[in-house]
C-alpha cells in the first residue's frame, strides 16, 4: 500500500500520547500504594496531560489531512462516528475524542486540585476523582488502540495485517514510546521518576521488539491466497497481462504501490529496527548511569523519529490482491 | 429478492472498449457524474473510470490465446466495502442489490478502496469521494425509459454481446441460465464476497470428423466404374 503521511502521524502521535497518558495515572497508582513518592498535581500531572492532549490534537490536525478535503471535517467527519455496529473506523472516531476529553478532564482535576479523595476502599485506597477518570481514560486508550490497530487488522485479504499481531504492535509500540516520553518528561521536570519510567520504557520496547519481530518473520513467508488464477478465474499456471486498459495511472496504480526498491525497504527497516529499539534502550540504560537529563529526551526524538519509519515501513509491507490487476501499463 | 448484476462473457469480448467509453460518457454527465479527468491531452492523463478492459495473454507462445477481461463493480452479495465506511455512505441497495455511494455523505477517507479486494473503487480528484460502478443506477431505474433500454450504457453498448445484464437471483433471467448453462464464475472466490458479477469462461468450439464422414465408403461411382481421372486445368485453376 501507499503509505499515507496523514496516518503515519495520526498512528504515532496518538500512540506516543496513549501511552504517556497511561503511564502518568501508573505512577499515580504506584504512589498511592506509597511505591513510589507523590508528585505535584500541577507540575506533574497537569502538565504531563497538557504534553498528552498536544500530541492528541497534532495527530487529530494530521487526520484532518487523511480527509478528501480538510472542510469535510467540519461539514461531514460527525457522521463518521455513526457506523460504530461495524466500521473500526468509526471506533477510533469515537474513541479519541471520548479520550482526548478524558485526558482534560484528568489534567483539569490535577489542575484544579480536585484531588481531595471522595471515598476510601478498606481503609487503603483513597479514591479521587483523578483516579476515576484515570482509569476510565486507561479502559479508553485501550479501546483507541486496539480501534486504531482493527482498521488494518481487519482486512482480511491484506494478509500481512490480517493478524493479532498488528494490534500487539500497535499497543506495545504506543506503550514503549508513551513511557519513554514520560521518563523524558521527569528528566526535563527534575522528577525522580526517569529511573521508573525508563525501566517500563525498556521492558515494552523489548516486547515491542519480540511482537515486531514475529509479525517481519510472519510477513516474508506469508503465502497470498489470490493469484493470477483466481483474480481472472483462468486455470493456466502463465498468465501475463499485456495492458491495463491506461496509459497515465490511475487512483489504482497510485494507492496500492508504494513504488520503493528493495533497497530503500531495506534501509528503512534497518533504520526503524535501530532507532526504535537498539538506540533508545542503550541511551535510556545510559541515562541511569549517568543521571542525564537530556538521554531521555533524546531516546523519545530517536524513538519517535523510528516509530515513523516503522509505520511508513508497516504501510508498504500490506500487498493488496487488486495490484493482482495492474502489473503492467501496456 | 433481487440482486441485479452483469455476466461478462469472455469468450466474445475482443477489447474495444466501448463499454469503458459508453460507461464514462453517461456517467459523467448524470446522477454519479462528474467524472474527473485530468490532464486529457498531456504525458500524463489520469482520470475516474467505473470500468476498465484489461488485456492478459495465458499460455507460452506458441501456444498462447489473448484474453481481453472488462473490470468493474461486482456488486458482491457479502459487500466487505460497505461495513468498513465510516459514515454510512457506501450501502447496498436493499431492492435491487446495487452497491453505491452516497457522495454527500462521503469523507473520501478511501478506507472502503482499502477493503475492496478487486481495487474497483476510485477516489475522484475533483470532488475527493469515492466512486464507483453505479450499474447505472439512474438509468435502469428510470420508468420513463423503454424497458429495452432499462439496461447499463455498457450493456447497450457492446458490439459483441459479451455483456448480459438481469437479475442473477431470478433462476429463468438470462443472466442466471447464462451462469448456470455456460459455466459462470466468480472471480476471487477465496475471499467470501460472493460476487453478483459472473465471469463466463472461454470456450474452444471443436467438431469431431472422421475420415469416412469426408469420404464415402459406398461411393456407387466407385463400385460401377473407376472415378474420372484429373485431366487438364479444373475452373479453380483458371486464372481470370
Amino acid at each position: 500500500m501507499h503509505p499515507a503521511f496523514s496516518v503515519i502521524f495520526l498512528t504515532t502521535l496518538i500512540g506516543a500520547a496513549q501511552g504517556m497518558f497511561m503511564a502518568l495515572v501508573t505512577g499515580q497508582v504506584y504512589s498511592m500504594a506509597n511505591l513510589l513518592a507523590p508528585q505535584d498535581s500541577v507540575s506533574f500531572y497537569a502538565m504531563g496531560s497538557l504534553i498528552s492532549l498536544i500530541l492528541l490534537g497534532g495527530g487529530l490536525v494530521a487526520a484532518v489531512f487523511h480527509l478528501g478535503k480538510p472542510s469535510y471535517f467540519i461539514t461531514r467527519a460527525w457522521r463518521g462516528m455513526s457506523q460504530w455496529r461495524t466500521s473500526w473506523l468509526s471506533r477510533e472516531l469515537i474513541a479519541l475524542p471520548a479520550f482526548m476529553a478524558l485526558v482534560f478532564l484528568y489534567g483539569a482535576i490535577h489542575y484544579m486540585g480536585w484531588t481531595a479523595p471522595w471515598f476510601v476502599i478498606k481503609d487503603v485506597i483513597p479514591v479521587d476523582a483523578s483516579l476515576l477518570v484515570g482509569t476510565l481514560g486507561v479502559l479508553m486508550s485501550l479501546i483507541l488502540f486496539v480501534s486504531t490497530a482493527m482498521i488494518y487488522a481487519s482486512l482480511r485479504f491484506l494478509q500481512e495485517w490480517h493478524s493479532p499481531l498488528t494490534v500487539a504492535n500497535f499497543i506495545f509500540f504506543g506503550l514503549a514510546s508513551g513511557f519513554t516520553l514520560a521518563a523524558a518528561f521527569s528528566a526535563w521536570s527534575g522528577v525522580d521518576l526517569v529511573g521508573f519510567f525508563g525501566t517500563w520504557a525498556v521492558i515494552f520496547t523489548m516486547i515491542s521488539a519480540i511482537s515486531r519481530g514475529f509479525s517481519l518473520l510472519r510477513n516474508k513467508k506469508i503465502k497470498h491466497k489470490s493469484t493470477m488464477k483466481t483474480a481472472l478465474g483462468i486455470r493456466h499456471t502463465k498468465i501475463t497481462q499485456r495492458s491495463m486498459g491506461f496509459m497515465g495511472g490511475s487512483f489504482n496504480t497510485r494507492e496500492y504501490f508504494h513504488g520503493a526498491s528493495d533497497a530503500t525497504l531495506a534501509a528503512v527497516r534497518m533504520f526503524f529496527l535501530l532507532a526504535v529499539f537498539a538506540v533508545p534502550v542503550a541511551l535510556l540504560a545510559a541515562s541511569n548511569a549517568m543521571e542525564s537529563a537530556y538521554l531521555p529526551m533524546l531516546a523519545f526524538l530517536v524513538q519517535y523519529v523510528g516509530l515513523l519509519a516503522e509505520r511508513w515501513y508497516f504501510f508498504t509491507e500490506g500487498k493488496h490482491p487488486q495490484n493482482l490487476y495492474y502489473q503492467t501499463v501496456g | 429478492m433481487t440482486q441485479l448484476a452483469l455476466v461478462i462473457d469472455l469468450n466474445v469480448c475482443v477489447g474495444c472498449h466501448a463499454c469503458v467509453t459508453s460507461c464514462k460518457e453517461w456517467n459523467t454527465s448524470g446522477w454519479a457524474g462528474s467524472m474527473v479527468d485530468q490532464r486529457p491531452y498531456d504525458a500524463d492523463p489520469t482520470g475516474t473510470f467505473f470500468n476498465r478492459v484489461q488485456t492478459f495473454e495465458v499460455g507460452e507462445y506458441p501456444n498462447t490465446e489473448t484474453v481481453h477481461f472488462p473490470k468493474s463493480c461486482l456488486h458482491c452479495e457479502e459487500p466487505p466495502c460497505v461495513p468498513v465506511c465510516p459514515t454510512g455512505a457506501s450501502y447496498k441497495r436493499e431492492d435491487n442489490g446495487v452497491v453505491l455511494v452516497d457522495y454527500d455523505k462521503c469523507i473520501g477517507c478511501k478506507y472502503c478502496s482499502w477493503a475492496c479486494p478487486y481495487g474497483v473503487r476510485e477516489l475522484d480528484e475533483m470532488q475527493k469521494v469515492m466512486k464507483k460502478c453505479t450499474l447505472c443506477i439512474d438509468r435502469i431505474t428510470d420508468e420513463t425509459k423503454p424497458e429495452s433500454e432499462r439496461k447499463p450504457a455498457c450493456v447497450l453498448a457492446c458490439p459483441t454481446s459479451a455483456r448480459l445484464y438481469g437479475d442473477v437471483h431470478d433462476p429463468d433471467s438470462e443472466a442466471s441460465v447464462a451462469i448456470r448453462e455456460r459455466g459462470g464464475y466468480q472471480l476471487m472466490p477465496e475471499w467470501g464476497t460472493q460476487p453478483a458479477n459472473h465471469y463466463l469462461p472461454r470456450r474452444k468450439t471443436r467438431i469431431q470428423i472422421f475420415e469416412d464422414e469426408l469420404e464415402r465408403a459406398d461411393n456407387p461411382l466407385d463400385k460401377e466404374h473407376p472415378l474420372p481421372a484429373a485431366t487438364g486445368d479444373t475452373l479453380d485453376d483458371v486464372s481470370f
